[in-house]
This record gives C-alpha cells, sequence and structure tokens, in this order.
C-alpha cells in the first residue's frame, strides 16, 4: 500500500483532492486512524491523514472557544483548556478501549464521528459544541462553515451537516468548538442491585429532577462488581455540591440505599462509560451503540433476549451498548429489535467481512437515502471522499 | 442593502391566477383557504413592515396530508411557496410576493404528546413556543428557548430560524433542543428526521432543515426536548461607569468558570427607553447595565452570586441589585423583554442581529455608535451579552424615505463590522429578505455555491420561500 498522505497546509489537502479526482481514484480520510474500524469497510483507496494539521490556532477562554487544525490530538486540547479550568462539554469518547488500534484520536476524528459521552443528556453531542469548521469538499474547494461565534444563523448550518458525516462530504481542516468550565467537583450516587427497568425509573426521576445531574449509567452485574449498579452524576461548585447531593439522595432513597464516590473514584469510573470499557472484551464479540427513548431501553433489552451476550445503558437508557456474536443472525437481531422501539443502532465494532455483509448505520427510508445521496453528490460529486462509509453511494 | 430588492415576478402564474386558486378550493374547505384581497392583505408583511407585497393566495391546512396535497400543487403548477408560523420574522423570512402562495401552519397548532419520562414534546409546528412550556410547567418542565416574541411566534417558525433567546448561554438555542420533525419536501413527500432519541441516526438533517429559513421543506411537527424547571431564579442587576468596565466584567465571569443563564447587556439610551416604559428600576444614571440570572436553588444561587458580586467589584460596578422576590425577578424581565416594543413607543427603529466574539464587544460597540453618529442617526443597545449577539437598533422616521434609506446604509455598515471583528451578519433573526444581499461579506461565492446545491438537493428550482437567504444578483427586478 502506498504511503499515506499527510497535508501539512489547507493548499495541500486541495491539491491531494484534486489530484485523485482527476486520477478517478478514491481518498480514506482519517485523523490519527483511532478509529479506523468504524464505517463500513473501505473500498481500494489512498490514505490521506490530517494528523499534520495539528496547531492550535487559538484560544479565548474568556469566550470558552478554541480553534485547532482537525489533527491536533484531544489529548493535546484537554490539556490546554484545563489550564484555566475548561473542559470539553461533551465529553468525546476514546476509542482504544473498543477499538485497540493504534493512533490517537483528533479533534477531525471526534466531530466526523460525533460520539458524545455520559455528559450528552445535559450537555448536548458534539455537533452541539462545534461553532465552526473548515472543510475541502470533493471539487477541492475550500468550504468555511460557521464561525467562532455561538450565535449564528447565518446561511445554512453545515457544521451540523458535517458533524458524524464520517468524513464523507469533506476533508476537515480546521475545527472551533465551545468550552465549558470544568466542574470544580463531582460526587457519583451509586445504587446497587438494581434491574434494568426500576434503574431506568430511578435515573428517570434523577434527569428529570431540578437538581442538575449530568450522569445517568446502569452497570450490569459482572462490570466491575458482582452486582448491578446504577450510577448517577452531580457536578459543580465545592459550595453548592452538597446541598445538592443531599437533597438528591432523598429524592432518589425510595429505589434503595445510596452510596457515594467522589474525586478520581468518581471520574475514573465515568471514564469507562465514555469509553464502553465494559463490553470491549472479548475482543471477537460485535459491539453495538443503540440510541432510544429511555423509557424503551427495557423492552429492547428484554427483545435482545440471549442475543446479547453483555449491555450496559448510559444516558438514563437512552444509550444501550450491547455486545453480540458477530454473526448476520445476531444483527438481524438487534436491527428488529431497535425498530420496534423506534431507536437506531451502529454496529460499532465488527470484522470486516460482517460490516460488509449488514448495514453499519441505520438504513435510512428511502427518501431519507436518496436525499443524503444528493447531498454527498453536492459536496463530493465524483465520490471521491471516504465513499460508501456510511451508506452504499454515501 | 438600502431599498430591499424583489425578483421580477412571473407574469404566467398572475395570468393563470383564477385557475391556481380555483384548484386550491378544490382540495381545501373554504375555511381553509384566503382567496380575496382583504384577507390577504394580513399575509403581506411580517414584523419588516416597511416591506409589503400580497401574496397570490393564501392557504391554513390542518394536517401534514393537507400541506403535501398543497405542495404537489404548487409544484405541478410551477408556483413559488413561502412558509410562515406567526409571521414575527424580523428579517422578512415570511414575506410573499404576488406570484407565490403563503402557507400558513397556524392551524396546526395542537400538542399532540407529552413524554415526561423521556422528557419530550411532540407538536405540531403551528403551537406557539410559550404554549409547549406552558403545557408542562405544572410538571416541573419547560421548553428552553425563549425568543422575545415567544407568547406569539411558532415553533415552526423557530425551526425556520434556529430561533435563540435571552436564556441560551445556558440551554442552547432551538437546534439544540430539538429532537425530530416532520418535513414535507415540494414533492409532497413526508420525512421523519430523528424522533425520540438524544441523537438521530446519518447525515444530520435536522441540524441542516433547523435555520434553513423555509427552503428545504415545510416542518409540520417537531419532537422538542423539555428540561426540568430550576428550583429557582434570580436575576441582578449591575450599573456600570464605562461600557469597557461592563464588558471585562462579563469575560472575567466566563473566564472564572460561571456560566449564568442569560447575561443580558443594555447602554444608556435602552435603559432610559425601558426603564421610562416598564418602570423595573434601572439605574438611569450609568453607561452600562447588565442583567445577570441564575438558576439553581438557594444556596447554589448565593453561592454564585456571591462570585459574580465579587467580580463586579473588581469591575468597577457603581450600582448592584439582588432580586429579593419573583415579583421583583418579573420587574427586570419586563423592561429587558419589552425592549424593543417600548423602543417602538419612541421612534421607529430596525433591529440589527450581529454577533461578534465577546472579547470585541467594546470595540464593536463603540464603532457601532460612531457608524450610526456617521449617519445622524441614534442607536440603543441591548443585547444578550454572554454570547456577543448584538441587538443595535437604530432610530429613524418611517414617513421619511431618505432617514430611512440611512438608516438601512448603517445597518449595513454594522454588520459589514461585525463580520470584520470575526463575528457573523445574525445571531437569531435569520437572513431573511434583510441580510441576503450582505452575504458576499461573509461567504465566499465558492462557499455560497456549496450552500445553494445544499439547497437544490431538497429543491433544485428554488420554489420554497424564494428570494431568501441568497443574494439576488440577476434576478432582481
Amino acid at each position: 500500500m502506498t504511503e499515506a498522505l499527510k497535508p501539512e497546509r489547507e493548499a495541500d489537502v486541495v491539491e491531494a483532492v484534486l489530484a485523485a479526482r482527476h486520477a478517478g481514484t478514491k481518498l480514506d480520510i482519517v485523523g490519527g486512524g483511532s478509529k479506523a474500524g468504524l464505517g463500513r469497510p473501505r473500498a481500494e483507496a489512498r490514505r490521506l491523514s490530517s494528523s499534520a494539521l495539528s496547531g492550535i490556532v487559538f484560544y479565548a477562554p474568556a469566550e470558552m472557544t478554541l480553534c485547532a487544525g482537525a489533527g491536533a490530538t484531544i489529548a493535546a486540547i484537554e490539556a490546554a483548556v484545563a489550564e484555566h479550568g475548561q473542559t470539553l462539554p461533551f465529553e468525546p469518547m476514546r476509542p482504544h478501549a473498543l477499538w485497540g488500534a493504534g493512533g490517537e484520536p483528533t479533534l477531525g476524528g471526534m466531530v466526523a464521528t460525533n460520539l458524545a459521552g455520559p455528559r450528552r443528556p445535559s450537555a448536548g453531542a458534539v455537533r452541539d459544541g462545534v461553532l465552526g469548521l473548515k472543510l475541502v469538499n470533493g471539487l477541492g474547494e475550500p468550504i468555511r462553515c460557521g464561525g467562532r461565534v455561538m450565535k449564528n444563523v447565518t446561511g445554512l448550518d453545515l457544521v451540523k451537516l458535517n458533524c458524524g458525516a464520517h468524513g464523507t462530504l469533506g476533508v476537515l481542516t480546521e475545527a472551533t468548538i465551545k468550552l465549558a468550565p470544568r466542574p470544580e467537583t463531582e460526587t457519583t450516587l451509586v445504587m446497587a442491585g438494581l434491574g434494568e427497568p426500576k434503574a431506568v425509573e430511578a435515573m428517570t426521576r434523577g434527569l428529570g429532577s431540578p437538581f442538575g445531574v449530568t450522569g445517568a449509567a446502569w452497570l450490569a452485574p459482572g462490570m466491575g462488581r458482582d452486582f448491578s449498579r446504577t450510577l448517577m452524576r452531580i457536578e459543580g461548585f465545592a459550595e453548592s455540591i452538597d446541598d445538592r447531593v443531599g437533597r438528591f439522595a432523598a429524592l432518589i432513597g425510595e429505589f434503595g440505599e445510596v452510596s457515594r464516590l467522589s474525586g478520581e473514584d468518581s471520574s475514573t469510573l465515568w471514564r469507562s462509560v465514555r469509553d464502553a470499557e465494559f463490553i470491549a472484551e472479548p475482543r471477537d464479540r460485535a459491539v453495538w451503540r443503540v440510541n432510544l427513548a429511555p423509557s424503551r431501553a427495557g423492552s429492547f433489552v428484554a427483545a435482545l433476549g440471549a442475543t446479547s451476550l453483555a449491555h450496559f445503558l448510559d444516558w438514563g437508557g437512552g444509550l444501550v451498548w450491547v455486545a453480540t456474536a458477530a454473526s448476520e443472525a445476531a444483527a438481524s437481531t438487534v436491527r428488529r429489535a431497535v425498530a420496534s422501539a423506534k431507536g437506531h443502532a451502529t454496529l460499532m465494532r465488527a470484522p470486516d467481512s460482517l460490516r460488509a455483509a449488514v448495514e453499519v448505520f441505520e438504513p435510512p427510508s428511502a427518501l431519507g437515502l436518496t436525499l443524503s445521496r444528493r447531498l454527498k453528490q453536492s459536496f463530493d460529486p465524483d465520490g471521491v471522499l471516504n465513499f460508501g462509509r456510511m451508506y452504499d453511494g454515501v | 442593502m438600502s431599498h430591499i430588492a424583489f425578483p421580477r415576478l412571473d407574469e404566467t402564474i398572475i395570468a393563470r391566477r383564477a385557475a391556481i386558486v380555483g384548484r386550491l378550493a378544490a382540495i381545501l374547505p373554504p375555511e381553509c383557504l384566503i382567496a380575496d384581497e382583504s384577507g390577504r392583505r394580513a399575509f403581506e408583511t411580517d414584523a419588516l413592515t416597511a416591506y409589503r407585497r400580497l401574496p397570490l393566495a393564501v392557504v391554513l391546512p390542518r394536517s401534514t396530508e393537507e400541506v403535501a396535497r398543497v405542495l404537489r400543487l404548487c409544484r405541478d403548477e410551477m408556483v413559488n411557496v413561502v412558509p410562515r408560523g406567526a409571521g414575527t420574522s424580523l428579517s422578512g423570512g415570511a414575506i410573499p410576493q404576488e406570484d407565490a402562495v403563503v402557507i400558513t401552519l397556524t392551524k396546526m397548532s395542537r400538542i399532540l404528546e407529552v413524554n415526561l419520562a423521556d422528557r419530550y414534546a411532540r407538536v405540531e409546528a403551528g403551537v406557539t413556543n410559550l404554549a409547549i412550556s406552558e403545557a408542562v410547567g405544572a410538571e416541573g418542565f419547560f421548553y428552553a428557548p425563549d425568543p422575545s416574541s415567544q407568547l406569539a411566534c411558532t415553533i415552526g417558525g423557530n425551526i425556520g430560524m434556529n430561533s435563540g433567546g435571552a436564556h441560551c448561554l445556558k440551554y442552547g438555542v432551538t437546534t439544540n433542543n430539538l429532537l425530530g420533525v416532520r418535513l414535507v419536501t415540494l414533492d409532497g413527500e413526508i420525512l421523519d428526521i430523528g424522533g425520540e432519541a438524544m441523537d438521530a441516526p446519518g447525515y444530520d438533517l435536522l441540524g441542516l432543515v433547523c435555520g434553513s429559513e423555509g427552503q428545504l421543506g415545510i416542518v409540520t411537527e417537531a419532537i422538542v426536548r423539555l428540561i426540568p424547571l430550576p428550583e429557582g431564579a434570580r436575576p441582578v442587576l449591575f450599573g456600570f461607569d464605562t461600557v469597557e468596565d461592563a464588558s471585562q466584567c462579563v469575560a472575567a465571569i466566563i473566564g472564572a468558570g460561571i456560566v449564568p443563564v442569560a447575561m443580558e447587556y443594555m447602554d444608556k439610551l435602552a435603559i432610559r427607553i425601558c426603564e421610562d416604559f416598564a418602570h423595573a428600576g434601572y439605574p438611569l444614571d450609568v453607561e452600562a447595565m447588565l442583567i445577570i440570572e441564575v438558576e439553581g436553588s438557594d444556596a447554589e444561587m448565593g453561592a454564585m452570586l456571591a462570585r459574580i458580586g465579587a467580580i463586579a467589584k473588581a469591575h468597577n460596578v457603581r450600582t448592584a441589585r439582588e432580586s429579593m422576590s419573583a415579583m421583583e425577578s418579573a420587574q427586570i424581565w419586563k423592561g429587558r423583554k419589552s425592549a424593543f416594543g417600548a423602543t417602538g413607543r419612541v421612534a421607529d427603529y430596525i433591529c440589527m442581529d450581529g454577533t461578534v466574539p465577546t472579547g470585541r464587544l467594546p470595540e464593536a460597540l463603540q464603532r457601532t455608535g460612531e457608524i450610526c453618529a456617521s449617519f445622524g442617526l441614534r442607536v440603543a443597545n441591548v443585547f444578550h451579552a454572554g454570547d456577543g449577539n448584538m441587538h443595535p437598533l437604530i432610530l429613524y422616521n418611517i414617513n421619511d424615505e431618505a432617514e430611512r434609506v440611512k438608516a438601512e446604509e448603517a445597518g449595513a455598515a454594522v454588520l459589514e463590522m461585525c463580520v470584520e471583528l470575526g463575528g457573523c451578519l445574525t445571531g437569531e433573526h435569520g437572513v431573511g429578505v434583510e441580510k441576503r444581499e450582505l452575504m458576499p461579506r461573509q461567504f465566499s461565492d465558492v462557499e455560497l455555491k456549496q450552500q445553494k446545491r445544499v439547497r437544490a438537493a431538497f429543491d433544485p428550482d428554488g420554489r420554497l420561500n424564494p428570494a431568501k437567504v441568497f443574494p439576488l444578483g440577476e434576478r432582481a427586478a
């Protein structure tokens, strides 16, 4: 395989895209390559990595805004903003546990995959925190979308369209993101031994309360303890958190005894939830990420029956992580169950052969697919960029 | 931008008007079709009242299926379509023309489902913004985006413009609070985008449709997020002797890791106008005033206000007033929320909506004042300081044609300055017809063409809400 292209400037990206377009070849766009196992298996294509576009362009702490090249690593960004007591509000998932690939996750990969972590219900998805993007479309044209300000409705919102587009509409070269103050303290309330229905009920009570719950997850027995754990996180200023935690614990007391975790014990646990560590092993299993209304999580899991080899809940039940056998039969069971739960599922990890045989992303309606293909063509008429990564022809 | 142009009319449509109205009458009951001139007059403009064009006809569908039938008919007849909610657009987003049919969604105003466990409401597009919060308030929930027109404006219009409000510093704007929409395309096909889940699959069509100013399809239903009401909310008023002190106070609060739910700024003229109207107890002897609101339990609000108060003190705050009661809080907000209406009692005005990075606010305010003074006009500033979304109200006399042109020119110059400072033309009002010709100041030709190709993926002939958003160029009459 030819060596990966590593453009250092936007102009290099333009040149690479134009060259591929004129030669009639395809480009396989990656950041650090750490999530290369996600998406439909790639066709024969020349790899283009944005990892050399890695500088921080500006960081304005008083505006809670940072702009960096698409190849900047999440680690570098988090380190830079931590110095000013800030953080990425949406807790982007880190890929190492699930895919075990090398490479550092980057800003561009974070935007392209839109995989938010436990704070999603209260702080929004990655796409909610992206203010602006620069990309090069499949025609080799540099396109700026959005900007650096939090309120901007000027023209079509091509920022959102490119978030979660898996690099199929453009090679991301730069992103401007909205930050949040890093919570001064965090406390996690833990209830042991609840089954999913009770756990979802308790988490619904929590997320519907005014106490500012910023994480609500349920871990099955065997995930760190031999009993199930229902976790709810409260973050904030030291002066206010004790009062909130105390009254919140009373509110959910009827569901069971409540114990508390704080500091590093709490943050380590939530990092494991964020990265789906609990179902990453054994590595020959397929892993699914399922979005649905929290109240449907229980019946969804029940409908999976023995097809689920392991699962846990995040987002108060609105996100179900499921491990199954890496088989087409298991995939169709998941698709059927998710359809009746009115949700959608992504096959996050599976061997290439399975990802070639079944849909990786939730199949769209006929009209949805038609529109998706037209949008793809409006950015990349010759299908140069990550062609077919999401759907056939997209 | 002076004097907004409209495209040439399609005379063949005008000539076939009677036949088109006849076809509409064949598929709609009489109460859902307005064809007479006096009835149509009510739909000739929106809140950009300086411009008025009579539509060919107005339809008021009662269901998604009726919207689909009307759109198919319009596509077959090659008639332009202008979607409309309550008609509160400040940018002329709902202004029609003589060759266009207005589809207004106000008859579709039902709340279809409230699901508190999953924290969403499914509503028809014509329901008003405030009606959603009112429907779920007793249960301890609300719908967060709160444009000043929330009593009247519809959720469909909010989605069209991606509306914001005073409290979006904490809760985000419409696009951050939307889970799904039912969209009818010009072909009359129905597409459900998103749904009950927190993220939607595939391309983010929901994010694309939100803020597309009615040019991709007509939204007939929406699923919106409901958020638990905070235990309490408390605003505090700060008066400053200089604009710089007020602006730096805003930056220092955010820099200290505090995100209040709202930070509103008013300058001296705006304070006077609002105080005369609302008697909110605003200080009249300061150059700049901030309304900062925090939320939470008493303990939490107390802690946050103590920190904010210390920062304000370090920035030479002159007067400080913490609300002591719900009534006092309501009064403080009444002044701010009635700013546009109160200004309208004093003079005619145009309200600009550019955004600048918050670090550039003092410079932006100074230059706004200089620009307006250079045209011999007065300006009152009242805006969302936490996110840099400015709302200069440029005062003029609507009966003085020359002054109206000056006001529009001053407004355009202010918006160009916003772009130059790293901001944008519009933060929450939309481009509409008003800022259409300024788009090339913010976007390159290549970027505008990319946006137009995206629009064409939904509507190749540009029949939906034509003459909005994109510069007219040679199509101008």
